[in-house]
């Protein structure tokens, strides 16, 4: 390697303080500036930070967006999510192999563009969709392929190919993005910005106790808008009260589940009330330094949101003394992710801005005894601190009156698929899947994907249930799918998806979901038995029961409700075979290559 | 009453779950009062001579001899039982499915370190069934009626499922006998 890479790498690590714990940023810079973190790399980073070289080479084989093996200058990532898949992905990866002559994951001869795969980019309202560099296209034509592969090999600048930029504060000129932000339905909890008087929110916590704070989340019955819905008074009360460290909030803008977006959205128009709402959490629990977990899919927003925040820091609302309150301090920084679904787990999420690979860490303790290095820490999701904002200032008993009596308040949700009007919607608590169906434009629905591919997959029969903690949960993800779209090819995607992004620590997950693939693939190719369906089904909940974390522990799902709610679909797929003999072996494939060795036939099957 | 029938094979296995079998000892005396032997190497009987109430598989399949006794095995048995973790699993045979064929081949025949071949040819005789892509569980290859993990299962836990099996009754087998480590 030469001198110049070294010396390179060394002033990224210096910059990073040799910081052991800061590893995210220190491998992401490099893999920016040299397209890759080299073996050469590594060794000189772990000598930086003191740490063993596998520590270092742990995390970069873990994350997409990181390698070890050098990639073009511009990368090229095209979105594979099932919604991508139902609006032209086909199409859309075949005129980028035509167009660069070459095939996903391979670079250009000229070594400066690379193709690639990837899962869900947030962009599922407006796809197909791709990230070339941190730079978004959405909308893909073939004629819009063949336009982009021009520029990108006249000019080698990913930013040239922002032409029309989208609406709201995705035309900010830090920001310059073409996404549009589909907000197609305004609630009174986050969207009613209008209404809210920037700040106070946090001016009205200030002048409470920190407990009456926790007491005001915990009388508006607030709970988590990720997805698992843990009451978040008691999530802050338990951070409050751990006696030992230095207390943490990490906010959750990692959302990865396949079908969400409704927290970019936040992200581009309201980080101001995010941001407000991480400060009251850090007031109410007595923590001085807050993380923004943003997903590397989101890089586009970082300079955008680096800048909020130092407008706060200017305005005396982040930093020491906040709004004149003496010894009140508190700050927050931007962790980047680097692909990796896992990472929206808060575990992992917490291993990752620890600078590790994002695996799951054991529970208990739970990371309000036990986080970020060892510390208390209180992680929320991106729209759970928005609400804080809009409670604090309004009241529990204003925002209980919202929702349904188990649940409250108004949840966002991200609709896309087979609708007119795909985007975000933020209502309250309690409406009814028709209701939203109606809504979205989407009267033939046959098909409902509520919460991801980890949530459940709903049929006609129930979309008069309703949507709240108590039936259909959801962090947010609403996939509709039409009378034409196959949902066992749907299924199936969703366990490809899910082997892709298994962090591979336990086996019921690494194992059980390539086995469960390889069941409904079977199932799919006419080769199944009906016995096959008991074996799916007994499979899907070892899996579900024996996983560490949520991602096995919701994996199965797909398999699991359409096995309940489109039964008749696998049946009509399976059929007894007479002679006792599996019609998925196939004798003559599985010979064909001992019988090129041998240069013979078989004796026994010719 | 004419006694129900066994047949038992070893295909990709190392004989240890036959040798667990005649680790029932005498009640080997009881076993024969109960059934009868058809095609299995504890009696040296070559091809079946008629229907078998139960078929005991040990090993997987690795090659196109050991596809056709099992297939002949479902064929000839009412119930076909995979004994074992080669059976059910695959087992270590298996571990070699993670190799191309051709590179596995070579390093038994020619490249390994202890390997003593002149002819420096892997050994190619029409005798010799040819090798699968991969070694197969029993239930991949054919319909298995029910899986006995272990390696190898005990005695005991073989006694216990034969009894119970040939005298139609459930299994219950004491949690001593289906803990594996």
């Amino acid at each position: 390697m030469s001198k110049e890479v070294a010396t390179a790498v060394k002033t990224i690590c210096t910059q990073c303080n040799n910081d052991r714990s800061r590893m995210m940023d220190i491998v992401r810079a490099v893999q920016e500036q040299f397209s890759c973190v080299s073996d050469e790399a590594i060794d000189v980073i772990a000598r930086q930070v003191s740490t063993p070289r596998v520590e270092v080479e742990s995390t970069v084989s873990f994350y997409t967006f990181l390698s070890k093996t050098p990639k073009g200058k511009i990368v090229i990532r095209l979105c594979n999510d099932i919604i991508d898949r139902m609006n032209g992905f086909d199409v859309i990866a075949n005129a980028f192999k035509q167009e660069l002559g070459i095939n996903f994951g391979e670079t250009t001869p000229d070594g400066k563009i690379s193709l690639e795969h990837t899962a869900c980019i947030g962009m599922c309202d407006q796809a197909p969709a791709a990230l070339i560099n941190n730079v978004v296209v959405t909308d893909l034509s073939s004629d819009k392929v063949r336009s982009i592969v021009k520029t990108l090999k006249e000019t080698g600048d990913p930013q040239k190919l922002v032409s029309r930029l989208g609406d709201g504060n995705n035309a900010n000129d830090l920001v310059k993005a073409m996404v549009h932000n589909n907000i197609r339905k305004k609630g009174d909890v986050v969207f009613a910005f209008s209404e809210f008087t920037p700040n106070a929110g946090l001016e009205k916590a200030l002048a409470m106790s920190p407990v009456e704070v926790i007491n005001e989340v915990n009388t508006a019955r607030l709970r988590g808008r990720g997805g698992a819905g843990f009451p978040a008074g008691m999530k802050w009360e338990f951070t409050r009260n751990a006696e030992s460290g230095e207390k943490y909030i990490i906010c959750n803008a990692d959302e990865g589940e396949p079908g969400t977006f409704k927290d970019r959205v936040i992200l581009t128009e309201l980080p101001d009330r995010l941001f407000e709402g991480m400060t009251i959490a850090g007031y109410a629990i007595g923590a001085e330094n807050g993380i923004l977990y943003l997903r590397g899919e989101y890089a586009y927003l970082y300079d955008f949101l680096s800048q909020m925040l130092n407008e706060r820091r200017r305005q005396g609302l982040l930093g020491t003394d906040i709004l004149g309150k003496k010894g009140l301090n508190f700050d927050i920084r931007i962790q980047m992710g680097a692909g990796a679904y896992i990472c929206g787990e808060e575990t992992a999420l917490i291993s990752s801005c620890e600078g590790l690979r994002g695996d799951p860490k054991n529970r208990p303790p739970f990371p309000a005894q036990e986080g970020y290095l060892k510390n208390p820490t209180c992680v929320n999701n991106v729209e759970t601190f928005c609400c804080v904002v809009s409670i604090l200032d309004k009241g529990a008993a204003w925002f209980s009156e919202i929702g349904t009596k188990q649940s409250h308040g108004t949840k966002l949700l991200s609709v896309s698929g087979d609708c007119q009007s795909p985007g975000v919607y933020e209502l309250p608590f309690g409406i009814t899947v028709n209701e939203l169906l109606k809504e979205v434009g989407a009267p033939n629905a046959a098909a409902v994907q509520i919460g991801g591919p980890s949530g459940q997959m709903i049929c006609k029969d129930d979309f008069n249930r309703t949507i709240c903690y108590d039936d259909l949960a959801t962090g947010g993800s609403v996939m509709v799918f039409g009378p034409e779209r196959n949902i066992l090819d749907v299924v199936d995607y969703f366990m490809e998806f899910f082997i892709e992004e298994s962090c591979g620590y336990c086996t019921p997950c690494r194992a059980g979901n390539v086995l469960l693939k390889q069941y409904l693939e079977k199932i799919i190719d006419g080769k199944g038995e009906p016995c096959d369906l008991e074996v799916l089904q007994d499979l899907g909940e070892t899996v579900k029961t024996a996983s560490r974390c949520g991602l096995g522990q919701t994996s199965a799902n797909p398999i699991l409700t359409t096995l309940k709610n489109f039964r008749s679909a696998y049946e009509a797929l399976v059929k007894k075979s007479k002679d006792g003999m599996q019609p998925s072996f196939d004798i003559q494939a599985v010979l064909q290559e001992s019988q090129d060795i041998a240069g013979r036939k078989s004796v026994h099957f010719s | 009453m004419e006694k129900p029938k066994v047949a038992t094979t070893s295909l990709a296995g190392c004989f240890g779950c036959h040798m667990s079998l005649l680790d029932i000892d005498d009640r080997i005396l009881k076993l024969i009062e109960l059934v009868d032997f058809d095609k299995s190497p504890v009696d040296d009987i070559k091809e079946f001579t008629g229907r078998c109430l139960v078929g005991l598989v040990e090993g997987g399949c690795a090659n196109e001899e050991n596809v056709r006794v099992l297939q002949d095995f479902r064929k000839h048995c009412d119930l076909l039982i995979s004994v074992g973790d080669c059976a059910t699993m695959g087992g270590l045979p298996a571990m070699r499915n993670n190799v191309p064929l051709k590179e596995c081949l070579e390093e038994a025949f020619i490249n390994g370190p202890s390997v003593y071949n002149p002819s420096g040819k892997v050994p190619n005789d029409p005798e010799i069934p040819l090798l699968l892509n991969q070694v197969y569980p029993c239930h991949e290859v054919v319909k298995i009626d029910y899986h006995i993990p272990g390696c190898p299962p005990s005695a005991d836990t073989l006694w216990e499922i034969l009894v119970a099996l040939l005298n139609n009754k459930p299994i219950d087998l004491p949690y001593e006998l289906i803990k594996y480590d």
